[in-house]
């Protein structure tokens, strides 16, 4: 393989983990919190995607505007399903939020083919994003740069919350010790609910970063992603930001790369996410980062 | 003495199910006996999840990779040779698996070993994972078969699959498969075999205290259930004559969740309930996706609509009865005569 | 005490919790067909103690070795499969299942249910459950809970609960019997007949007792032998009368003033 080709190869690798991350770090602080696997965190990332498009198409709203109301409109989506899906089964066995998880994904699917059609469609890429560049034999895309530079400083944003300011406090708090964090008097559902609506709102930037580099929408192009960024997140070790970025990158690398390498497996693409969850779980269960959980007798 | 007589209204009630699918078969049109025969199979397939699941609880989201196992399986076992030579269009089917041949009951069998065989493969490393990690990786296998099944063209005709499969599974096979799958599991959930992988579902602590190989009970429960998931798709590739990777998606095990949910974890009778309600519900929400004329009114269809419902019904079951329709009791023949008897005292008095 | 067989002997049994020691050095010889309890105040590691010696954990460093033979890394089914059974402090039953179905589930170490012997029709599989249900029934009247055998588990008070608890270990013949406070909530009266209840079952099914337990009247009722822990470690050792003296227990039960004052 020669030099050129290794360095589009890199750069299409780190685009894809730096979209993993951002999706697997909405996994990490649901889970890290709520033990809670969200399935429908996938179709909210399509969604993300969905609302800038429509504040594009049809509203005619700057794109800039359209990127923060997009967002802004996710986020709301992410509380809501919280609220009505998840909030009334906190007391419940684990197991019956991730089923209602995944009647909500399915929900928000279909709702998305009720209303937007399951007619694929066609972003419009800015010409700034969207003008290849040749740099000697490398094709450069402007968004190549641009994807993993904003997710660094989204991260790096959710990092200075989650580590800096008094929500973020409490969110570490609960994930400790959710009963006791209550009985200081931490309004829990409240920070639950800042939870799910940042995640969704990083899950909404990927979205539309996904739908301007690989510019096709269609209601179920949450699912897979979805379910990688899950992986990623056990990757990296669940419950730890930092590691869902690195497992986020990981996965984005080693899906690129193998194939880069072996072409001839590029079919099983989709596969290779999964034969890693399992062999992690087996060999490491808590992950790159993640702390181990032993069980009480 | 209540033994006897539950055995004899056993036979009696299989008896009237025979008598009413003979009847079914002369008088109900072809989309009538479809949707019978769907029914059939959808039981066999929520049954075998309430098994691993309900009664052994184990979080499995794998059954949909079990399925298409067992309906590749059976359909290479009953395709005939010239049909076979005739699809495969890629690349050519590889060489035993397009020669062999065998009957319908056995082709059946066969898909639901190779299911069972699969499912003790991934279950002795999945299964030491609890709860819904355990369901991420069931579902990471199912996906992982999917893609499989996607990409081996010698071997399932990639993303083509397989078509004009015998419709061998007519009502017969599918009711007398369902009646073996109740049969069989209700022997063994109601044995001591069964309590143990009750015993392990409530408190799995406590059952190893009490010296049961956990591990073990938990892959002959899995494996079981996947036998069933395999016996399922094989009457079901039988039953649609074509099948293609598409068709094994996430949301075909969503469904048979749904009929597990719904009909109570750890009850077969609510199995069987909810399997019949939903699956004719499901069937007769298709109306909302097609377009309705009543008079001048024209209404079109629409797509997507009757999964929106779908998925709020179950919503609505895990917030607001969690414990589906019949809970963890079972109905039974005894329990019946006594519902009946204290009504008849009431109405004497 | 006098020389008697060994049913079960822990040597120098350390378990580490990443920095925390709960048991430090841990060795005992317990004499077979003997009665003795395992004392100390509130994480003094007696539970941990219990968890190692039904494999649950895996110490750290030392041997359980039972009727000689090393169980130190076998899990906990293989360990009862031995011949040591337990309760736990917290009570642990089946909850949805009947009472009877809880002793007959302990009964299968014994009598194994094969998955394919349920199906087939008339025969070995029918034979062996109802061999299963007469045992576990017998149990529940040796517990005095057989006309309870229907009802369902948790609905039981909680006296009849440990009694259960009891039930379903026995139910696993065993020769070592691991009781976790099983006078825990029990009232003065309810104690006096769970100690008869403990000799009973010894003499009956010919058993080691071992257990654990904060009322000290049932251990000083009861027990021919007791080992006290504190902090992980062994403090002190033998009859009832001498741990009754020994200033070192009262020290770690009530504190130095206490021994001061005495």
């Amino acid at each position: 393989m020669s030099v050129e080709m290794f360095i589009q190869h890199f750069l299409n690798a780190l685009t894809l983990g730096s979209l993993y991350g951002l999706i697997a770090i909405g996994y990490t602080m649901v889970y890290g919190i709520l033990r809670l696997i969200n399935f429908a965190h996938g179709d909210i990332f399509m969604l993300g995607a969905y609302f800038v498009f429509w504040g594009g198409a049809l509203f005619r709203l700057p794109w800039f505007l359209s990127v923060v109301v997009a967002i802004l409109f996710t986020a709301l989506c992410g509380i809501t399903v919280d609220r009505v899906a998840y909030r009334p089964l906190r007391e419940a066995p684990r197991i019956s939020a991730l089923i209602s998880s995944i009647g909500v994904s399915f929900f928000i699917q279909n709702l998305s083919i009720v209303t937007f059609t399951a007619i694929p469609r066609a972003v419009h890429v800015p010409q700034w994003l969207g003008q290849v560049h040749l740099i000697g034999k490398v094709r450069l895309l402007p968004l190549a740069i641009v994807v993993p530079i904003v997710s660094l400083l989204l991260t790096s944003g959710l990092l200075w919350v989650v580590y800096r300011t008094k929500p973020g406090l409490a969110m570490r708090a609960i994930s400790k010790d959710i009963e006791t964090t209550r009985l200081m008097g931490v309004p829990v559902n409240r920070i639950i609910a800042i939870t799910f609506g940042l995640g969704s709102a990083l899950a909404a930037a990927s979205g539309i970063m996904w739908a301007l580099r690989y510019p096709q929408i269609h209601p179920f192009m949450g699912v897979i992603p979805g379910f990688k960024a899950f992986i990623a997140a056990v990757l990296g070790g669940i419950g730890s930001i930092q590691g869902a970025v690195l497992g986020g990158l990981l996965l984005g690398f080693i899906e690129i790369m193998i194939i880069a390498f072996f072409p001839g497996l590029s079919g099983y693409r989709d596969a290779f996410a999964f034969v890693l969850l399992i062999v992690i779980l087996l060999i490491r269960p808590s992950g790159l980062m993640g702390e181990k959980l032993e069980e009480k007798v | 003495m209540y033994e006897s007589r539950t055995k004899r209204l056993n036979v009696a009630a299989v008896a009237l199910l025979g008598f009413f699918l003979w009847w079914a078969q002369g008088n109900l049109d072809g989309y009538k006996i479809q949707i019978l025969n769907l029914v059939a199979i959808n039981i066999i397939l929520a049954l075998s999840l309430n098994l691993i699941y309900g009664f052994t609880g184990l979080f499995s989201l794998g059954h949909a990779g079990f399925m298409a196992i067992g309906a590749y399986v059976s359909s290479l076992l009953i395709l005939p040779a010239a049909q076979k030579e005739m699809i495969f269009l890629l690349e050519p089917l590889v060489w035993p698996l397009s020669v062999l041949q065998a009957p319908f009951f056995v082709a059946v069998l066969a898909g639901g070993v190779a299911a069972a065989l699969f499912g003790l493969l991934i279950s002795l490393p999945v299964l030491r994972l609890g709860g819904d990690y355990l369901g991420i990786a069931t579902l990471g296998f199912a996906e992982i078969v999917r893609v499989v099944a996607n990409n081996l063209s010698g071997i399932t005709n990639g993303a083509l699959g397989l078509k004009g499969i015998p419709n061998h599974a007519n009502i017969w096979w599918n009711y007398g498969w369902c009646l073996f799958t109740l049969y069989f599991i209700a022997r063994l959930v109601n044995s001591n075999f069964g309590n143990v992988l009750k015993a392990i579902r409530d408190d799995e602590t406590a059952a190893r205290a009490m010296g049961i190989d956990v591990l073990r009970c938990k892959v002959v429960s899995f494996s079981i259930g996947a036998f069933f998931a395999g016996v399922g798709g094989a009457l079901m590739a039988s039953l649609l004559t074509t099948i293609d990777p598409k068709m094994f998606l996430f949301l075909l095990t969503f469904n048979v969740l749904m009929i597990v949910v719904a009909g109570g974890l750890g009850s077969l009778s609510g199995t069987v309930i909810a399997g019949v309600v939903i699956t004719v519900l499901l069937e007769w929400l298709r109306f909302v996706e097609n377009p309705v004329t009543i008079g001048s009114f024209h209404i079109p269809g629409i797509p997507g609509m009757r999964m929106v419902i779908f998925s709020m019904a179950l919503l609505f079951i895990i917030l607001f009865r969690r414990e589906g329709i019949m809970g963890m009791r079972e109905i039974t023949w005894n329990g019946i005569i006594g519902v009946c008897r204290r009504k008849g005292e009431k109405d004497r008095d | 005490m006098t020389e008697r067989e060994t049913a079960l002997e822990t040597q120098g049994v350390t378990m580490r919790f990443g920095g925390l020691t709960a048991l430090h050095d841990f060795s005992i010889r317990v004499h077979r067909g003997s009665i003795v309890g395992l004392i100390g105040p509130n994480g003094a590691g007696k539970t941990t103690c219990f968890n190692v010696m039904t494999g649950f954990y895996r110490p750290t460093e030392g041997k359980v070795l039972f009727e000689g033979r090393d169980l130190t890394a076998k899990g906990p089914h293989e360990v009862c499969r031995e011949g040591i059974a337990r309760t736990f402090q917290n009570i642990r039953l089946f909850s949805n299942e009947t009472v009877l179905q809880n002793v007959m589930i302990g009964c299968h170490v014994r009598t194994p249910l094969n998955w394919w012997e349920t199906p087939l029709p008339f025969g070995v599989g029918a034979k062996k459950e109802k061999e299963i249900r007469e045992k576990a029934y017998h149990l529940l009247e040796e517990v005095e809970l057989a006309h309870l055998a229907d009802e369902c588990a948790a609905s039981l008070p909680y006296g009849a609960q440990r009694r259960l608890e009891i039930a379903r270990a026995l139910a696993t013949e065993p020769r070592f019997l691991l009781l976790d406070e099983p006078a825990a909530g029990m009232n003065p009266q309810e104690s006096q007949k769970l100690m008869a209840f403990i000799r009973h079952i010894r003499e009956r099914f010919n058993l080691t007792v071992m257990f654990i337990e904060h009322d000290m009247k049932v251990v000083m009722g009861v027990c021919e032998y007791i080992w006290v822990l504190d902090y992980g470690v062994l403090i002190a050792e033998g009859a009832p009368k001498e741990i009754q003296a020994d200033p070192r227990v009262i020290e770690a039960y009530l504190g130095e003033e206490a021994v001061a004052d005495a």
